[in-house]
């Protein structure tokens, strides 16, 4: 079971407290009806599913149920930071860095 | 290649059993082929036996970063069934299950397909109203399907606990007899002993790192850790590792990796006379020919290419199995494992002709491929060796995304499959 830090909560949490919420930092059209095919297929159903770094979603639902943002290598599980939702992406390099992870 | 048969075994046994072959050969790669498959599993394995089985295209070769049958093939809990909602899925799905019939027979190999019946239990109002649509729909598509009432459940699964003081009590179960299980290595190495037999190279433990494009676009090969391999035509049938291998030839896919986690208990004598699903209370369970049960556990929720989960996943499987099991509370779980399951956004799979030319791809089987494997390899085929799809998977593209025209099994079903 993985630990999370909330970082709204500010504290770690057993993985049962949460829940998965997909791909982080995917912003929903404006102008939904104008998009064509191609660009509603690319925001709806393709995703990034890298083997290594990805951002998620995370949503502390048995805590404050508020939604936020993770960094997490795919290949080891280790959450590298988590962050709350809005904020921009974090630097990977310096995250790496920082936790001493290979890529 | 020898054939294997009683008169084998018997010559064999008279002279201390140093006359069988290997089953298959481990050739050094050529420069080119005419189709490279990246993937052997039995889905990848499967392919290039019906390429020379049915298409005459033996020049083949099969690439593999790890050893046969060690991913997903070697990991999931074998179960066979055909009773899928949508038209489309019980042709795939029944297409395989024909296949499995005569499977055996056809490689020379016992693949142990038993037909013990796959019954899948219903537990609310929603559950047998949803299970009757199904076993109706499979009718109509010529996929036998039949409604059980709780005790004829129990007459069909002695262990099975039908009491109505249970958590989640039995409300019904629908029952396909044709589906079972078979040996899931034996299924990889049955095609990779016989496609081997008719000249197509396997070629373990060489990981594809980059796939070749010409200067219009076109499919030349691949990289591997033993050097570039020239090939006319490129088939993915990658797993969960399919989104890395078509990032190489800039193809985006709809798929996300998951892990999925599986158990088998200590071998006990014959208990358990067919297969069981609960999509409700989330468990798979049956009892191998060693006499482990086998149990499947729901996918983690978060994406991984680990190939290992959480243990309160498999926690909430086995709460539900004593739940519905209460003979096997005292039984000891000996080993799990994880897969990584590719799953598609409709969780049907697709296997389709790519935006790249002379690249294929076979993928998104979710948590559910193992059934499929000679139906999927033989279509498959098929359409790398036409460069169209067969009829059977013509509806499962990756247009499918685009357009809208899913096949939407998840909703059919509520759980990944």
């Amino acid at each position: 079971m993985l630990l999370i830090h909330c970082p709204y909560c500010a504290e770690e949490r057993p993985e049962i407290e949460f829940r998965h919420a997909g791909e982080a930092h995917i912003a929903r059209p404006d102008a939904m009806a104008d998009l064509s095919e191609e660009a509603f297929q690319g925001y709806f159903f393709i995703r990034d599913n890298r083997k290594g770094e990805v951002f998620e979603r995370w949503r502390h639902i048995h805590g404050c149920g508020r939604f936020f943002n993770a960094v997490r290598n795919t290949i080891t599980d280790k959450f590298l930071a988590t962050y709350e939702a809005g904020k921009p992406k974090p630097d990977l390099d310096a995250l790496k860095a920082q936790k001493g992870t290979s890529a | 290649m020898r054939k294997y048969s009683v008169f084998a075994i018997a010559r064999e046994a008279m002279r201390g059993h140093n006359g069988w072959e290997k089953q298959w050969s481990s050739p050094e790669p050529r420069s080119s082929y005419d189709v490279v498959i990246v993937g052997a599993g039995g889905h990848g394995l499967g392919t290039a036996y019906y390429l020379a089985r049915e298409h005459g295209i033996r020049n083949v070769a099969v690439i593999e970063k790890g050893w046969l049958g060690g991913g997903n093939t070697g990991r999931n809990t074998t179960i066979i069934r055909s009773n899928y909602l949508y038209d489309e899925s019980a042709g795939l799905y029944n297409h395989a299950l024909n296949l499995w019939q005569d499977l055996s027979q056809e490689l020379n190999y016992n693949v142990m397909y038993s037909a013990r019946g796959v019954m899948m239990l219903q537990h609310n109002v929603h559950d047998v109203q949803s299970a009757k649509r199904h076993v109706h729909s499979n009718r109509l598509n010529g996929v036998d399907n039949e409604w059980l009432e709780p005790e004829e459940a129990k007459a069909f699964c002695p262990p099975l606990n039908i009491s109505q003081s249970a958590r989640y009590p039995v409300m019904g179960a629908a029952l396909q007899r044709r589906g079972g299980v078979a040996r899931h290595d034996a299924v990889a190495w049955g095609y990779a002993r016989a496609a081997s037999d008719m000249g197509v190279h396997i070629i373990q433990n060489c990981e594809v790192t980059g796939i070749r494009r010409g200067p219009n676009g076109e499919v030349k090969g691949v990289d591997t850790a033993r050097g570039f391999i020239g090939a006319k035509k490129v088939g993915v049938v990658a797993a969960g590792h399919t989104s890395v291998l078509m990032d190489m030839a800039g193809v985006h896919m709809p798929l996300e990796s998951f892990p999925l986690q599986a158990l088998v208990s200590e071998p006990v004598k014959p208990i358990f006379p067919c297969v069981v699903m609960s999509n409700t209370v989330h468990a798979y369970i049956s009892q191998s020919d060693k006499g482990e049960l086998v149990i499947g556990a729901g996918t983690d929720q978060y994406t991984s290419y680990s190939q290992t989960g959480g243990l309160h996943i498999i926690q909430h499987t086995l709460d539900a199995i004593c739940e519905m099991f209460p003979i096997f509370t005292r039984m000891k779980m000996l080993r799990s494992w994880g897969g990584i399951v590719d799953v598609t956004p409709d969780r049907s799979p697709i296997l389709a002709k790519t935006p790249v030319k002379g690249l294929y791809v076979n993928c998104g089987w979710g948590t559910g491929g193992f059934k499929a494997t000679p139906g999927s390899a033989h279509v498959f085929a098929h359409t790398i060796a036409n460069d169209a799809p067969h009829k059977i998977n013509e509806n499962f593209t990756l247009e499918r995304f685009r357009t809208g025209r899913l096949i939407d099994e998840a909703a059919a079903a509520a759980v990944a499959h």
